[in-house]
């Protein structure tokens, strides 16, 4: 035992200067991401600034009730799931289909340029996205009233007071804004699969479909897999700039644009609420968390190797 | 290649070059929009081809004002320093980790990975951030707050390095009697400049379009404004810039164009972007790849 003990600790000595190196990113991590841990114990106080996080008086499950109380709290959730849920669904059939396309375009060149123009939306700010977006869709400048609208003999539309449209339009950005990217994580791979097997089933005479359904889709399986386990984790989580910065944080549209990211926020700097805040916050880490660890383990139940950990 | 390949080969440029022009034509607007005369934008609207150009919004911009030029100069200062701290924290933790001998080695692997699984959320993070570091309405506010290291850079830097820096290499510097650090910058290093330009990219366009550090942290000293955050506020409140510039003597002859100026601010903020992105296409991917799959 004890040549054991020297043993590790004549190592922990050799490798001395590997720890020093570590310091400065273990010290930002034990701030920027374990620190805060310890703050979710909010949800359960009544936050008071001069007392701060530790001081402050508890408050058992009140800022749960108030939350839960006011309606807020099954707008939030129903926004944040519904929209995470639709945009799983079409955005993943999206870049099956776009990486597909893009491995079917026959010449080389082209098919770079498509890969560098569809991943330009992926590179703009949600700040900039919101321009563009209030340049279509403004109410009096807007190109959409301006030009399509007139042009289609309708009558021009208040966009941003009417909550009816937005989820279409959240939605529309949304796919916009990502399918370049994972439509491109989907074609890394059907590059790599073996050009071996398409050729055997051409001699097959199976034909393009054929060949699609039968080696491509299969061979996408554990991406799929992975960035589906992904998206699933995150579900409990809304891109910000999407759902306040877009919308220009318009009260008439919160039903269709409020989540629990802006709802917080919201609650933090606008309405100063920190107990409903912190509480939305606690259930989107906690359940967050959990969803996590259930769907890893649902996935390692039927394949192991898919599973993240 | 039969027919049927032939057709859908027609299909798929057909769709790919739809989706493209949907990409482009967007931010097309965004620029012509910044170059249509102020009356025309009212009359007609937002327009590809507008009634009546005009170089009014970046007259504007090039003679006023102090404060967009600060706004930039703080976007390029804060991308710097933040991408250059990234970059470095994340190998000094990185390669250590890629050292199958160190002692502790999983459980700081561990911790790592974790931080993607579970994490306080905006409220404790806001409250530590102000309460206890004091960085709000600092510069600090648009280093500090999430964007400095991530535990996925750090990952997938670390898996770099496990496959493709040869155990042997490594101890035959230390046979030659190399320091750890002395390893890392001559021997380490010049071999992973694949992955340091990747991370370096991905947090470099982080910083360049980070607006929600501003949003959150910066409250009274918006002379640490980025562009986002200055485009962020502007879309809010337009008279946020012309109440401002109302006093500039060479501007007494120019109607301030608002609608185009803001237009001009984002196009000015998305030109480095877009100038860089077709050199750096090739690294961008590689980096979505390797995140995406691998990490």
């Amino acid at each position: 035992m004890g040549t054991v003990k020297k043993e590790r600790r004549r190592q922990i000595i050799k490798h001395l200067p590997l720890y020093i190196m570590m310091i400065p990113g273990l010290v930002y991590m034990a701030i920027n991401n374990y620190l805060p841990l310890a703050g979710l114990q909010l949800a359960f106080k009544k936050f008071k600034y001069v007392l701060g996080i530790w001081e402050s008086p508890w408050n058992g499950l009140k800022n749960f009730t108030y939350l839960f109380k006011t309606g807020d709290a099954w707008v939030i959730m129903r926004n944040t799931l519904g929209y995470n849920l639709v945009f799983i669904l079409l955005g993943t059939l999206l870049a099956i289909m776009v990486a597909i396309l893009l491995s079917e375009v026959p010449r080389k060149r082209l098919q770079q340029s498509y890969q560098t123009v569809i991943l330009i939306p992926h590179l703009i700010s949600y700040v900039i996205v919101s321009y563009i977006v209030y340049a279509l869709l403004g109410e009096s400048n807007g190109m959409v009233n301006n030009s399509i609208m007139k042009a289609l003999g309708l009558s021009p539309v208040a966009w941003y007071t009417e909550a009816k449209y937005w989820p279409f339009i959240i939605t529309l950005i949304h796919l916009w804004k990502t399918f370049g990217y994972s439509s491109i994580i989907y074609y890394a791979t059907i590059v790599g699969i073996d050009k071996s097997f398409y050729e055997a089933a051409v001699m097959d005479g199976a034909g393009v479909w054929k060949q699609i359904r039968y080696i491509t889709l299969p061979m996408l399986k554990p991406v799929i897999i992975t960035l589906t386990l992904l998206a699933v984790g995150r579900i409990f989580y809304s891109d910000f700039g999407l759902f306040y910065q877009v919308p220009m944080n318009t009260g008439l549209l919160y039903n269709a644009t409020n989540t629990i990211d802006t709802y917080v926020y919201r609650g933090l700097l606008e309405t100063n609420d920190i107990g409903r805040a912190s509480a939305a916050g606690f259930i989107q880490s906690i359940l967050g968390f959990l969803l996590v660890l259930g769907t890893n383990t649902a996935v390692r139940m039927i394949e192991k190797e898919q599973a993240l950990f | 290649m039969n027919i049927s390949g032939k057709r859908i080969g027609i299909f798929a440029n057909f769709v790919l070059a739809i989706l493209s022009l949907s990409c482009v034509l967007p931010l097309i607007l965004l620029v012509t929009s910044s170059l249509t005369a102020e009356g025309s934008l009212i009359k007609n609207g937002y327009a590809f081809i507008p009634e009546q150009w005009s170089l009014d919004a970046y007259r504007y911009l090039l003679y006023s004002h102090a404060q967009i030029l600060r706004a930039y100069q703080m976007t390029i200062l804060a991308t710097f320093v933040g991408t250059l701290s990234n970059v470095t924290i994340t190998t000094l933790l990185a390669y250590p980790l890629s050292r199958k001998s160190l002692p502790g080695r999983n459980f700081f692997s561990f911790a790592v990975f974790f931080t993607l699984l579970f994490n306080g959320g905006m409220v404790p993070s806001y409250l530590m951030w102000t309460q206890v570091f004091n960085i709000k309405d600092t510069f600090w506010a648009l280093i500090l707050p999430n964007l400095l290291m991530n535990g996925f850079g750090v990952i997938v830097m670390r898996t770099y390095f496990t496959t493709n820096i040869p155990g042997e290499i490594i101890e035959a510097a230390r046979i030659d009697g190399a320091g750890e650090t002395r390893t890392l910058i001559s021997i380490v290093l010049p071999l992973s400049k694949p992955i340091l330009s990747t991370i370096a990219l991905l947090s470099g366009l982080a910083y360049w379009n980070d607006w929600l550090n501003g949003l959150y942290y910066l409250v009274k000293r918006t002379d640490f404004y980025t562009i986002q955050n200055l485009l962020n506020r502007l879309i809010a409140s337009a008279d946020f810039i012309s109440n401002n510039a109302a006093n500039s003597a060479i501007l007494s002859g120019i109607t301030v164009p608002s609608i185009g100026v803001r237009m001009a601010i984002a196009v000015i903020a998305l030109i480095p972007i877009m100038i860089l992105y077709p050199f750096l296409q090739k690294g961008f991917v590689k980096g979505i790849v390797i995140g995406g799959v691998k990490g």
